[in-house]
């Protein structure tokens, strides 16, 4: 590491902003020197991306210093990062597919002559920039031409090329297989020993241990803390980013529900490539199944596998023993699944439709349209379910787009349970609603179950999974790690399983 | 009621408007006579005249609730007319023509919505096709010539009536309320709102977002072909060029005016059959008030840019679009954490 | 050779076969007088599809085209005849005159955040609108120099003529493959079509090269509005109907994408002569009808249309890699 002496590449102290309602980011301090690899991690919420668009420029930070190689600097948009020597790889809008890759490289500053772009040139450089990586493609072919690993290399290599002071890589590897990433690590090992200080943020941590020097978590909006990668073990970054301290979580009491009812449906080497791992699951009647993992260790593609949103590409359904058709929703929604999104906005609501239209319009779209709902049904549908719920709206004819968060979410709910599933995946049930709603969503789980319906709940909250789960499954870096039951269960032991530390229960204490 | 009163509001007295200034420089705007057994007079025209782009506008209206566009339909009401007057030239009875053309729209409607729906092809581009072919084929069902023809049942489509009210007025009520009856009195009027706000929510919520567009577009062709062998019924002919030309750009006007929103969702049929009749109104008016009817096409150009400027978001957007001149475009939408 | 180029060689293929099938049935369309004609009569929606190329990349589309070329020559013939214009003034006011109206389309587009053809159609309203102002007859053009420009011309082998207006398409021809291909601009442009938000990440200004692509539209428009004036000698304000729809299909046929990013200013010049010689054809046939240009060029456009769908399928599922944030390959887009 540098000496302390030399002015960090880039200091940040006591950064905040806010949103309307929404703290982001408080009093954050963040350093990354020369030559370094710096994960920044954390949960959903945690600020990462806030910090990030601070960084680029994107949002005006509301307080706090930013100081490059000691000189205090202020970003107003990303042309000022650019300029400063800050370039930016993100996971999905990134370059342009329909230009060629030299083009890519050098929108906006390409070569001229004679007010011409002088394209020769342009694409001697690109190849000699690309082949400065060892990567040896047609700069002359469209971008869009190569794989999401070819076409992540060429925005990096455009970044570094545009900028070369400060890298900041947002989940640059979310979509890649193994060998790409090695081959991806490599070009950031170069540009690391050239002195770049490269940020680099992931939710897969054998990544962060392979290629990061230092690590900073992030939670709520806050720093919980910046370590050395070799002094940060494993578990202990978990801990850290789920916010959880040893001594609290001491096995929460978990009544479980009754017993396990018969087979329902079962999952055999399911998975798509790319995706999410091949796994086997069984649900049964009455079963609450708890799935766990950090962000984007694929908990919500399981989801979208099993509703039929993404279509697997292996293995195969049995529901009630008998080999089922799962290639979109539809087909999910006849079998008696049910799904409630975490991304309630665009997944989820219908924005402008009423609470009520909201809450029929899985039961109506499986109905088919020629058997409208009576107008008085509907009423009676959603008014019983406001009453249940005990949906907080005015008016069951009012915007859903209007309501809290809260109300959304369990106006979500009503529309499937008005369709009486028997599995109902919950994605985040409890994410960005106030405790009350928290609490009665935990409530109705629990009331559910005890109906007979199985529920798959995914969430970040340990505490809250520990306690209505009957079975936890574990993921980790988009496969399915472990299975934890009944006694097992513990905040502790789906840490360890995340962590991927074999004995789960004799975990030694380490002190914060 | 009154909440339906009060959303029709703005359309009602822009209505009201354009009315009241027609019978400001034409005092005897609102006479009507009856000669005949029809009623005659200058309101009755507006509704009469009025009819295709209403017709029109009420496929064009489930469509853009869908968050498509159909620019199709001119060319399907050439096809419509040509095929009608063709088939009762040939011999065939008015009921056989008037079925074959009615049929041959709807087979328009699907083909637009085969491309959309099923091949997922922007509605814009899809519709251009048959926008650009569909004259084509127009003339060639007429080889070319304008078509005319005597058959008294067809001719009675245009203008005929019933009651003293013109069959047009007629055919467009009745397609009106066929059309409320199809959508409102069955789930599909919530289904396509629902795909056109949010088609991915829709999706997981087991909508049947492919059925529901195919039946937008198909119905869409069908209310054109409709306005098609009113406008070959009213001329006595059938003219492959000029029938419906332009009028689709009437008909999604029709629809805005209506309040329906330009990029999906909530829509209107009755308001966009009012916006057909402010339309017509408009026309009528500045024929009346002795402008030249092409004078009508600036009258349009600033319609459109005032409902723009209004769907924008009104004033107050306005504003933050001319303060964002002046400091930085925005980004991405902020506020939101994504990590 | 690589496959985004894959559309503008089947369109030079579809030019060649078109031709070569033309050709075994008259061979007299095999000379320089056929290709001399097939160059004048269509100089005007070249030089107008030249621009709608820009728009269409850029992710827009112009529904004015038509009617300020019609604009244009009323405004010539007025000018010129009542007025007293020396068309050497008159040329570059109305271009200047286009270039602001496009700017303004522009303008509406990009901070109204409207979609084009909505606000296009209000241009085509308003320029027809202003063409009935300034007169609703045909109006013969009488200016001398319009006789000199008309007449003048290079001779071609066995009788041919390549005519001045049919240069000056030429001539935006070239500079339109220059200023697409080989100037940031031309960049920019594409790369606004193909993601408009990646491409403000990458430092595009969204703003200004909306307004430029309009303002080009709508200036080549008056170009081609004073080369039609020049082929016809006459100001109308009918003119060039649905010349909006040859020119977008002529850019589709020329094998652009129609959702934008994608396309070339030379497959758009050989989809302009494509519908060129399908209408020579029908009169050197002279059994046939003229409708048959409208269905063939519908057909092409739905076999373009679909070539571009299946090239996009096919690269969306080599890149199904990215897919895995969720459904990002399949984005859904505004009519």
């Amino acid at each position: 590491m540098n000496s302390a002496r030399q002015p960090a590449l880039l200091d940040l102290r006591g950064i905040a902003k806010s949103f309307p309602g929404v703290h982001a980011l408080s009093d954050v301090d963040f350093t990354l020197h020369k030559g370094e690899v710096h994960a920044l991690l954390g949960e959903n919420g945690a600020g990462k991306s806030t910090l990030i668009k601070v960084l680029t420029g994107i949002h005006r930070r509301d307080a706090g210093t930013m100081h490059l190689e000691g000189q205090p600097i202020d970003l107003h948009d990303p042309a000022d990062a650019q300029r400063l020597g800050i370039g930016t790889v993100y996971q999905e809008v990134n370059l342009l597919p329909n230009l060629t890759v030299a083009e890519n490289i050098y929108l906006g500053r390409q070569p001229t002559r004679l007010g011409f772009v002088d394209r020769r040139r342009m694409a001697r450089d690109a190849r000699a920039l690309l082949a400065g990586y060892g990567l040896d493609i047609d700069v002359n072919a469209a971008l869009g031409d190569f794989s999401v690993a070819v076409q992540q290399l060429v925005a990096i290599a455009r970044a570094a090329d545009l900028s070369a002071r400060i890298l900041i890589l947002d989940e640059p590897t979310a979509s890649l297989d193994a060998q790409e990433v090695a081959t991806m690590f490599a070009m950031v090992r170069q540009l690391k020993a050239q002195g770049l200080g490269i940020v680099f943020v992931t939710h897969f941590l054998d990544q962060v241990y392979e290629i990061a020097n230092r690590i900073t978590v992030l939670r709520n909006g806050r720093l919980v803390g910046s370590h050395a990668t070799a002094d940060l073990p494993r578990l202990d970054l978990v801990r850290l980013m789920l916010g959880k301290e040893l001594a609290e979580i001491e096995s929460a009491d978990h009544a479980h529900g009754p017993g396990r009812g018969g087979l329902c449906a079962s999952f055999r080497d399911f998975g798509k490539r790319r995706y999410l791992a091949p796994f086997d699951l069984d649900i049964h009647e009455g079963e609450v199944i708890g799935i766990a993992g950090l962000l984007g260790s694929g908990r919500t593609e399981t989801a979208k596998l099993i509703f039929g949103i993404e279509r697997a590409d292996r293995g195969e359904v049995l529901v009630d023993g008998a080999s089922a058709r799962l290639a979109a929703p539809r087909d999910a929604i006849a079998l008696g699944f049910g799904f409630c999104p975490e991304d309630r906005k665009t997944e989820g609501i219908v924005g402008e439709l009423s609470v009520r239209e909201n809450i029929i319009l899985a039961l109506q779209a499986r109905r088919g349209w020629i058997k409208p709902i009576p107008a008085a049904e509907q009423k009676r549908i959603a008014e019983e379910f406001v009453r249940r719920l005990d949906i907080r709206t005015t008016d069951i004819e009012k915007p859903i787009e209007l309501l809290s968060g809260g109300n959304q979410q369990k106006a979500l709910l009503a529309r499937w349970l008005a369709t009486n599933p028997r599995i109902l995946i919950l994605d985040e049930p409890t994410r960005g609603i106030d405790v009350g709603a928290h609490a009665e969503i935990i409530r109705l789980i629990r009331e559910l179950c005890g109906r007979g319906m199985s529920l798959l709940v995914i969430s970040s909250e340990l505490d809250e999974i520990t306690v209505y789960s009957d079975r936890v499954v574990v993921l980790a870096d988009r496969r399915h790690v472990g299975e934890l039951r009944a006694a097992e269960i513990s905040p502790r032991s789906i840490m360890a399983a995340i962590a991927g530390t074999d004995a789960p229960v004799a975990q030694q204490e380490r002190p914060a | 009621m009154t909440r339906h009163l009060k959303a029709a509001a703005p359309q009602l007295a822009a209505l009201f408007l354009v009315l009241l200034a027609n019978w400001i420089v034409f005092p005897e705007f609102f006479h009507i006579r009856v000669q005949d057994g029809r009623l005659y007079g200058s309101l009755v025209d507006v509704f009469n005249r009025g009819a295709p782009v209403a017709l029109l506008a009420i496929g064009m209206t489930l469509v853009i609730a869908t968050r498509g566009i159909d620019l199709s339909v001119g060319a399907v009401m050439a096809i419509a007319g040509a095929t009608a007057a063709t088939l009762v030239n040939d011999g065939h009875g008015a009921m056989t023509a008037i079925a074959a053309a009615l049929a041959v729209g709807l087979l328009c409607g699907l083909w637009n919505g085969i491309l959309v729906a099923l091949l997922d092809i922007q509605p814009i581009i899809a519709t251009l096709i048959l926008m650009v072919a569909g004259r084509g084929i127009a003339q060639l069902i007429t080889e070319g010539q304008i078509v005319t023809f005597v058959d008294p049942a067809l001719i009675f489509m245009g203008s005929g009536a019933i009651a003293g009210i013109p069959m047009p007025v007629i055919l467009a009520f009745l397609a009106l309320c066929v059309t409320l009856f199809l959508y409102r009195r069955t789930a599909l009027g919530l289904l396509t709102e629902a795909i056109g706000i949010n088609r991915r929510a829709s999706a997981y919520a087991g909508v049947n977002a492919r059925a529901v567009l195919l039946v937008a577009y198909a119905w869409c062709g069908l209310t054109a072909s409709l306005a098609g062998i009113i406008a070959a019924a009213d001329i006595k002919g059938a003219d492959a060029n000029n029938a419906g030309l332009w009028l689709e750009l009437d008909a999604i006007l029709a629809v805005v005016i209506g309040g329906t929103s330009l990029f999906g969702g909530r829509f209107r049929l009755v308001l966009s059959f009012v916006g057909a009749l402010i339309i017509q109104a408009m026309n009528t008016g500045i024929l009346l008030s002795g402008f030249k009817p092409e004078f009508n096409l600036i009258v349009k150009a600033f319609v459109i840019l005032v409902l723009l400027l209004m769907q924008s978001g009104a004033s107050g957007a306005l504003l933050d679009r001319l303060a964002l001149i002046r400091s930085r475009p925005r980004l991405a939408p902020e506020g939101k954490e994504v990590s | 050779m690589n496959r985004r180029h894959l559309p503008l060689l089947v369109t030079i293929l579809v030019f060649v076969l078109v031709y070569a099938l033309c050709a075994a049935q008259y061979p007299k369309m095999l000379s320089f007088r056929v290709v001399g004609n097939l160059l004048t009569d269509n100089a005007f929606l070249g030089i107008a599809a030249v621009g709608m190329t820009f728009v269409i990349i850029s992710g827009g589309i112009d529904l004015s085209v038509g009617a300020v070329i019609a604009f244009t020559t009323v405004f010539l013939a007025v000018a010129l005849d009542s007025w007293g214009l020396a068309p050497g003034l008159a040329f570059p006011l109305i271009v200047a005159i286009a270039l602001l109206f496009g700017a303004g389309m522009g303008a509406v587009i990009h901070y109204l955040k409207t979609p084009p053809f909505i606000v296009t159609l209000a241009g085509m309203f308003l320029a027809r609108g202003a063409c009935f102002l300034l007169t609703t007859d045909s109006v013969p053009v009488t200016h001398p120099l319009y006789g000199t420009l008309t007449g003048f011309y290079f001779r071609l082998p066995g009788g041919g003529r390549l005519s001045l207006i049919a240069l000056v398409m030429l001539g935006v021809v070239t500079l339109g493959i220059l200023l697409l291909h080989y100037t940031r601009f031309g960049a920019r442009v594409y790369a606004l079509g193909g993601n408009a938000q990646a491409a403000r990440m990458m430092g595009i200004r969204a703003g200004r090269t909306t307004i430029l692509v309009y303002a080009l539209s709508a200036g080549l428009s008056a170009i081609a509005g004073i080369v039609f004036s020049l082929y016809t000698s006459a100001g109308y304000s009918l003119a060039a109907v649905g010349v909006e729809l040859d020119t977008i299909a002529a850019v589709v046929i020329g094998g652009t994408l129609l959702s934008g990013g994608q396309g070339f200013v030379l497959g758009t010049f050989a989809g302009v002569l494509i519908q060129g010689l399908i209408q020579t054809y029908i009169t050197f046939d002279g059994t046939l009808s003229s409708w048959w240009t409208k269905i063939v060029v519908g057909l092409l456009l739905f076999a373009f249309i679909l070539l571009h769908r299946i090239l996009v399928y096919l690269s969306a599922r080599r890149a199904a890699g990215i897919a895995a944030g969720g459904a990002a390959g399949v984005r859904e887009q505004p009519a």
